[in-house]
């Protein structure tokens, strides 16, 4: 099962490539431009602009098709009120302060269906989990006055941390829960998300 | 010469500020106070860059929110709107070839707009007043964490920039729309087809029917399309905007008189909604429609020829100012009560369209570039080249976030921050701008003056350029690896980054200060001083015979 990390990789990659291309063409571009052409015949057709409009619907259209396929949690979200979860971990925030249902870490079995609903007693916070190496695993908004329910299944080894996500004044910007979620039981160890 | 004397006189005499027209002049004014509010940005911006390196000893957790708070809105509102506002309030009149509507009401809506951004920077400096600019509900009215004299402060600044909006707003509408004394009534109707782009949709069509095009030469060119069409967007988000701070200044009331309402009287997410639909009209509709339309002014005037594929331009404007009433659900993909349907629908299919919209600006530009070759590397080509590299790299890292699969990675990460908007702001954005001032320049100073240095330029250019992408590439690696956007690091997670992303932001610092020295060095201090002095030619001069004579021939 893909992990986040490797979504996060994925990303990195694709995403400078694409970069150091669209530099290097518009680099192309400005050198080209001030050169006198041979011929003033263009392949810059009325036809190449519609190819290129087709391109970009694709492009657009795909990209969600692409990660529909690709990763596993979009279907989690979209189907989230049908699929039953194993465990369900309920957590209030108020004051700068998470409160947890029971002593952390929490244990986790890998594989099991979690849901975790977050509710905030005052302002608009974030919940975040992070593995040790500080990349991130999801996370959501907390909204004041509403349920905040997201479901995942961990396929990854390892003890997880929470920071909130959203900023709620000065006061909540170091909001951290250390070693707040153990996960156990997969035979894949803590996924490194590609700097170490 | 000394530098001395070059910076008070400017170069071989500087700017001649008493022949200018006094539409001459407020554009002037707009441009160097803007550019005054984007180096207090930019200085802001490197004090919390220097601060992620490490914790700066005058800079406590409430002084750095604080500095978040207003350094968005001293550079989107105190630069870059007044660079905009004032570019486009001369554009208008100038090519419509008419008078502007009001010269009073444009020297008003500067200096509201300044005062304004100077109250919000007060707030934030004095009382440390840090909702950040977002205001989620119900953090501007908490207050056991902020100060209500900061808070009345904060909202006073914000209406009074969106009170200068709307005078900016009423003069372009009124440039557009009056007739001037002594000439022909101007028909409205056809007016109102060509400003939503109506007229170049009819053209399509009856062109797709083989007929003759609806009309020839539509009344309005397209850069007065797109002006028109982004100020729609830049009423309705005033309004939003000015509602918000209706809200907070309601609960300052309730805090102080004790009117006894509890603040989650308001519901948080139908706020956040309302909040992302009128603050997405600047980001994913002004932005981007003012940014289009400049791009293709930019174009005309560089290679002096008509745009390639005109019609769809004028018809892809209409496309994205609708589409930018709807596309804001792709801040709340992560707010699990928004319901899945407005995630599908508003934020990743509508959201998709502006790959399409901005895809083609993109194409439509470069092609009108390319069609005159050769070109000169002219100053203004450079920059308009960064500006559309800049949203190159933007847009396609919008598209990805605007994703339900990736946002629950990225959102709130430095990857926004960085490989999103501050390369959309700094490198697409600024970068537009700084071609526009670079072809106005000679236009508004009636060719008085010569640029000091072309060496200086080019530095400006390149540190700018790298610095800007710079910046945000590290950031966004940063953001990829899981560095947060609002949160303090203490243990040096992220240190590495940090510094490269510290260097970049010093070479966009240091940018910014040889672009106003070389500035400052072509008009001299006197001839700054000059603009800001009465004009003594008459007010519907918009820019002198003599100096038009001069441009044409
Ligand atoms: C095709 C164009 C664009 C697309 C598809 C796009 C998409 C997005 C998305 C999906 C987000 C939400 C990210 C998140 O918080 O998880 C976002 C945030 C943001 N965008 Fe854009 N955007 C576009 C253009 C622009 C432009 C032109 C600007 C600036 C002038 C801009 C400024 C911002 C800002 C400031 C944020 C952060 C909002 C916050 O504080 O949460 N965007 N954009
Ligand atoms: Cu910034
Ligand atoms: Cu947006």
């Amino acid at each position: 099962m893909t992990t986040s990390a490797e979504v996060l990789f994925a990303l990195k990659v694709v995403y400078t490539i694409y970069a150091f291309a669209i530099m290097s063409l518009i680099g192309w571009f400005a050198y080209r431009v001030t050169k006198k052409p041979e011929t003033y015949k263009t392949w810059l057709t009325p036809k190449v602009f519609y190819t290129y409009l087709g391109i970009l619907v694709v492009v657009g259209v795909g990209i969600h098709i692409l990660t529909y396929n690709k990763i596993p949690w979009v279907a989690w979200e979209l189907k989230k009120h049908k699929i039953p979860a194993d465990k369900e971990i309920n957590i209030t925030v108020k004051n700068h302060e998470f409160i947890f249902p029971e002593q952390t870490p929490i244990n986790i079995k890998c594989g099991e269906v979690v849901k975790f609903n977050v509710v905030s007693e005052d302002l608009t916070y974030g919940f975040g989990l992070f593995r040790p190496d500080h990349s991130m695993v999801f996370q959501m908004q907390v909204v004041p006055g509403h349920n905040n329910e997201l479901l995942w299944q961990f396929h990854e080894e390892g003890t997880f941390y929470v920071l909130s996500t959203e900023y709620s004044g000065p006061k909540g910007a170091r909001m951290k829960v250390p070693e707040a979620f153990k996960v156990v039981g997969c035979n894949k160890q803590v996924s490194m998300e590609g700097r170490k | 010469m000394s530098i001395k004397d070059i910076l008070i006189n400017g170069n071989n005499g500087g700017l001649d500020h008493e022949g200018l027209s006094p539409l001459q002049k407020i554009t002037l004014r707009f441009v160097v106070v803007g550019l005054i509010f984007y180096g207090v940005a930019a200085i802001e911006g490197m004090l919390m860059r220097g601060q992620e390196i490490t914790p700066l000893p005058f800079i406590d957790d409430s002084h750095f929110f604080a500095i978040m708070t207003v350094h968005p809105i001293v550079g989107i509102f105190g630069s870059t709107y007044l660079l905009v506002f004032g570019a486009f309030l001369f554009l208008v009149p100038y090519l419509m070839k008419k008078p502007i509507f009001s010269i009073g009401l444009a020297n008003f809506t500067w200096i509201i707009m300044s005062v304004g951004t100077v109250l919000v920077w007060l707030s934030g400096f004095v009382y440390h007043y840090a909702p950040l600019y977002t205001i989620y509900w119900p953090l501007p009215a908490d207050f056991t964490q902020f100060s209500v004299v900061g808070a009345v402060m904060f909202v006073v600044g914000i209406a009074f920039i969106m009170i200068g909006t709307l005078a900016f707003i009423v003069n372009i509408y009124g440039t557009v729309f009056y007739t001037p004394k002594g000439q022909k009534k101007q028909p409205i109707k056809p007016l109102l087809m060509s400003a939503f782009g109506i007229d170049g949709f009819l053209n399509i069509v009856n062109k797709i029917r083989g007929k003759e095009p609806y009309v020839k030469e539509p009344p309005l060119s397209l850069p007065i399309v797109a002006i028109f069409r982004g100020t729609v967007d830049t009423f309705l988000d005033a309004l939003v905007i000015l509602g918000a701070g209706l809200l907070i200044l309601f609960f300052i009331g309730n805090h102080v008189f004790q009117w006894g309402l509890h603040y989650h009287s308001v519901d948080a997410l139908l706020y956040k909604n309302i909040f992302w639909w009128g603050l997405d009209l600047i980001a994913d509709g002004l932005v981007l429609i003012y940014v289009a339309g400049t791009w293709y002014l930019l174009a005309m005037l560089i290679t002096g020829r008509n745009l390639f594929m005109q019609n769809i331009a004028r018809a892809a404007l209409l496309l994205e100012l609708i589409v930018s009433w709807a596309v804001w659900s792709h801040h709340l993909l992560s707010d699990q009560p928004q319901p899945e349907i407005m995630k599908l629908a508003s934020g990743e299919m509508i959201t998709a369209f502006e790959l399409i919209t901005q895809g083609l600006a993109f194409f439509i530009t470069l092609t009108t570039l390319w069609l005159a070759r050769p070109l000169k590397m002219t100053n203004e080509l450079k920059f308009l080249l960064g500006g559309l590299l800049g949203f190159a790299l933007a847009v396609p890292a919008g598209i990805i976030q605007a994703d339900l699969g990736m946002n629950r990675i990225l959102h709130n990460t430095q990857w926004v921050a960085g490989a999103h908007f501050h390369v959309a702001i700094l490198v697409g954005l600024t970068m537009t701008l700084y071609s526009a001032i670079y072809i106005l320049f000679p236009i508004l100073t009636n060719n008085s003056v010569k640029l000091f240095s072309q060496r200086l330029a080019n530095w400006h250019f390149w540190l700018h350029l790298l610095g800007g992408i710079g910046m945000g590439a590290f950031m966004g690696m940063a953001g990829i690896d899981g560095m947060l956007r609002r949160h303090v690091y203490t243990e040096g997670e992220f240190l590495g980054y940090m510094i490269l992303a510290g260097i970049c932001g010093a070479m966009i610092l240091a940018a910014w200060f040889i672009f106003m020295f070389n500035i400052i060095a072509t008009i001299g201090l006197k001839g700054l001083i000059g603009i800001f002095k009465p004009s003594q030619l008459k007010k519907d001069v918009i820019v002198p015979e003599t100096a038009a004579a001069v441009q044409k021939g």
